[in-house]
């Protein structure tokens, strides 16, 4: 396989740069035990306020990228940088610290916390990172930031009132999700398939307001999903098997 | 702060076994102060079986022998005390009042005493309480009876009744009174010591039913009426034991020195509240194993806290995914963790707290009045409010288990979801 990186429109110069968000170069992970996996990731960079959608089938490594990318697992080998710091400088918990001030993540589905309030569960990230929370008191009371960002992103005051999030639709539920990665502008938003539960109308309406938001705090996005389909809404997009190298051992 | 607000939602959202749980905690802590009150309920009662009576006089035998028969009604005297001896020590200028007491006959299983009535005033029991008649009175005439509430209430018997009174003290007794039946007199309240256990005949009845007997049993054709008795000397010339007060309690060492020495007749003088201590330090073994017991339950309850957290983990993971994709590190989500347990358990401590004060406010008239079991309501003490400091120091251990495994999950999960 090749190390091209492969995009839709891609008018981005090969080679190190500073402003790239995200930049991984020979990166190598085994996950060891029974079934022993790996994956290689010569070249990837992430540009700042880029909007980029990573495909793959199912399989191919996406939740390990992304496990890498946020620095939950360290790489056996190579470099990640993100945002001009080594992640694998950090230490365990610095890893956790960096993360929420610098990553909004939405994941595919069930992203709440069903017995909290929605504007509790839109203001955790806040009660974990003070960059955020700061960012967030700039404009405003967090409780006004918080219904603010829910209104933009199309939630009206009645569904902002519901007392509890396990209450709402899945496509209210991926909303409130995405205010919370919002909130407190961290530099990188993370999305694991946040539409694949939505119907094509949805979705459309729903990324429409995610970027006019990200767009608006200069937000890098990555997406991962396994339809190309999406391609329209993004700068640029990478597929999975063209960047990496994944390899699965047999059963023992 | 917020952990414990999260894991106070977290908790809320499964309350019906939250709810369960903190109940069973609770029950355990009511079982576990429960028997506390009771144990000291039980050891206050007993030593109020007799009180107000300084010394005990019987014949020279061990202490608690003599506290058994004297007393509790147990076993039997080894040797009488002649009324000599009685009259002696009735004479001993230290002495205030003297009762005796004489024992060997019995009513369907209840031990008859003779005594005189005296014994009604001087007999005191539960700090210095006094008897008193549920009805009727004491003794008017030589074959009067008085009896306890038990008698009256296992035997069904009002003022009035005849009983005839049994030679020897066996449930089943082959040699009975018949000649000389006695008529109820008085019924006492309930007191919760021996005394309800107990037919009250005066000292000459005791004497009267006996005069045409010899060597235990009636001597055939010497039988004696019960009007000719009447006019017949009934001073005893024995009794089984008697009780002393003193004018000072600083002579009860030397009156009691006294009595042991006296030369015409070997006999035994002994303190009751040393001898209720002495016996008390025998059976109050099973108390321990009560408390044992009850400090298992508390462990089974918590075991079962444990076993409802690790059963919710799994469907907990998402949560945990969640936390850790805000920040959370995996330090937050095993306080987290530790937190609920250490929260169910405070909740099962302070609802089993207050459980056992209003269940001991409502039960206690009932206790006192069918077990004669007076419990204090008195505020925990310190050995209590350290036994419930170190049950909510259990649950947070105990809470650290299901922690550290959710710990080992978050940490290999990582903010990935699996279901």
């Amino acid at each position: 396989m090749s190390d091209i990186i492969v995009s839709s429109r891609d008018t981005r110069i090969e080679g190190e740069s500073p402003l790239d968000a995200v930049s991984f170069s020979n990166v190598r992970y085994s996950w060891p035990g029974p079934s022993p996996f790996s994956l290689t990731i010569k070249k990837f960079t992430l540009g700042s306020g880029e909007k980029l959608l990573l495909v793959g089938p199912s399989g191919s490594g996406k939740s390990t990228f992304l496990s890498l990318l946020a620095g939950i697992v360290a790489p056996t080998q190579g470099r990640i940088d993100v945002l001009g710091t080594e992640m694998a400088k950090l230490s365990g918990s610095g890893r956790d610290r960096f993360r929420v001030d610098h990553f909004g993540i939405i994941f595919q589905m069930f992203n709440l916390l069903p017995y909290a309030s929605l504007i509790d569960n839109v203001l955790l990230p806040l009660r974990f990172s003070r960059t955020r929370r700061a960012n967030a008191e700039r404009d405003g009371s967090l409780d006004a930031v918080a219904r603010g960002l829910l209104a933009a992103l199309g939630l009206d005051e009645t569904v902002i009132a519901t007392v509890k999030a396990a209450n709402l639709s899945v496509g209210q539920q991926q909303r409130v999700a995405a205010a919370r990665a919002l909130i407190g502008a961290p530099p990188i938003l993370v999305a694991d398939e946040p539409t694949s539960a939505l119907d094509r109308n949805t979705e459309e309406a729903f990324l429409k307001l995610l970027f006019a938001q990200s767009e608006k705090a200069g937000t890098s996005v990555i997406m991962v999903s396994h339809d190309e389909g999406l391609a329209p809404h993004f700068d640029r997009v990478v597929r999975l098997q063209d960047i990496a190298v994944s390899s699965r051992g047999a059963k023992q | 702060m917020m952990i414990f607000r999260l894991a106070f939602q977290s908790l809320m959202n499964r309350w019906v076994t939250a709810c369960l749980t903190v109940l069973a905690i609770a029950l355990s802590v009511m079982l576990l102060l429960g028997v506390e009150k009771v144990r000291t309920g039980a050891r206050q009662s007993f030593a109020d079986t007799i009180s107000g009576t300084d010394l005990i006089v019987g014949a020279r035998s061990g202490s608690l022998n003599l506290l058994l028969y004297s007393v509790f009604r147990i076993g039997n005297a080894t040797n009488n005390v002649t009324w000599k001896s009685y009259q002696d020590i009735a004479k001993m200028p230290e002495v205030k009042w003297i009762v005796p007491i004489s024992l060997g006959d019995s009513h369907h299983g209840f031990r008859v005493l003779g005594t005189n009535g005296d014994y009604f005033t001087h007999y005191k029991f539960r700090r210095g309480q006094s008897m008193t008649f549920a009805a009727g009175g004491p003794f008017t005439d030589l074959f009067d009876a008085v009896i306890g509430s038990d008698v009256a209430d296992a035997l069904g018997y009002k003022v009035g009744d005849k009983i005839i009174v049994a030679h020897g003290v066996g449930s089943i007794s082959f040699i009975e009174h018949q000649d000389k039946p006695f008529r109820v007199s008085g019924i006492l309240a309930k007191t919760g010591t021996p005394i309800d256990r107990t037919v009250h005949v005066s000292l000459e009845a005791i004497e009267a039913i006996h005069i045409d007997w010899q060597s235990g049993a009636p001597v055939p054709g010497e039988s004696i009426s019960a009007d000719a008795v009447r006019k017949m000397d009934l001073t005893p010339h024995a009794i089984t034991a008697a009780m002393v007060g003193l004018d000072s309690k600083l002579a009860t060492f030397k009156v009691q020195r006294r009595i042991n020495d006296y030369a015409e007749e070997p006999l035994s003088a002994i303190m009751p509240g040393v001898a209720l201590q002495e016996l008390w330090g025998l059976i109050g073994t099973a108390e321990t194993a009560l408390s044992v017991v009850s400090a298992m339950v508390v462990a089974t309850a918590l075991l079962g806290m444990v076993t409802m957290i690790l059963t919710t983990l799994n469907e907990r993971r998402r949560e945990m995914a969640i936390l850790r994709s805000v920040g959370a590190t995996p330090t937050t989500v095993l306080g987290l963790l530790a937190a609920e347990g250490g929260l169910l358990t405070l909740a099962g401590v302070i609802t089993g707290t207050v459980g056992l004060y209003v269940g001991l406010y409502l039960a206690r008239p009932y206790i006192d009045h069918t077990y004669g079991l007076s419990l204090a309501i008195d505020p925990p003490r310190a050995d209590e409010w350290l036994k419930l400091g170190l049950i909510v120091a259990a649950g947070f251990v105990a809470g650290l288990l299901p922690a550290i495994r959710a710990y080992r999950l978050s940490l290999a999960d990582g903010m990935m979801v699996r279901v």
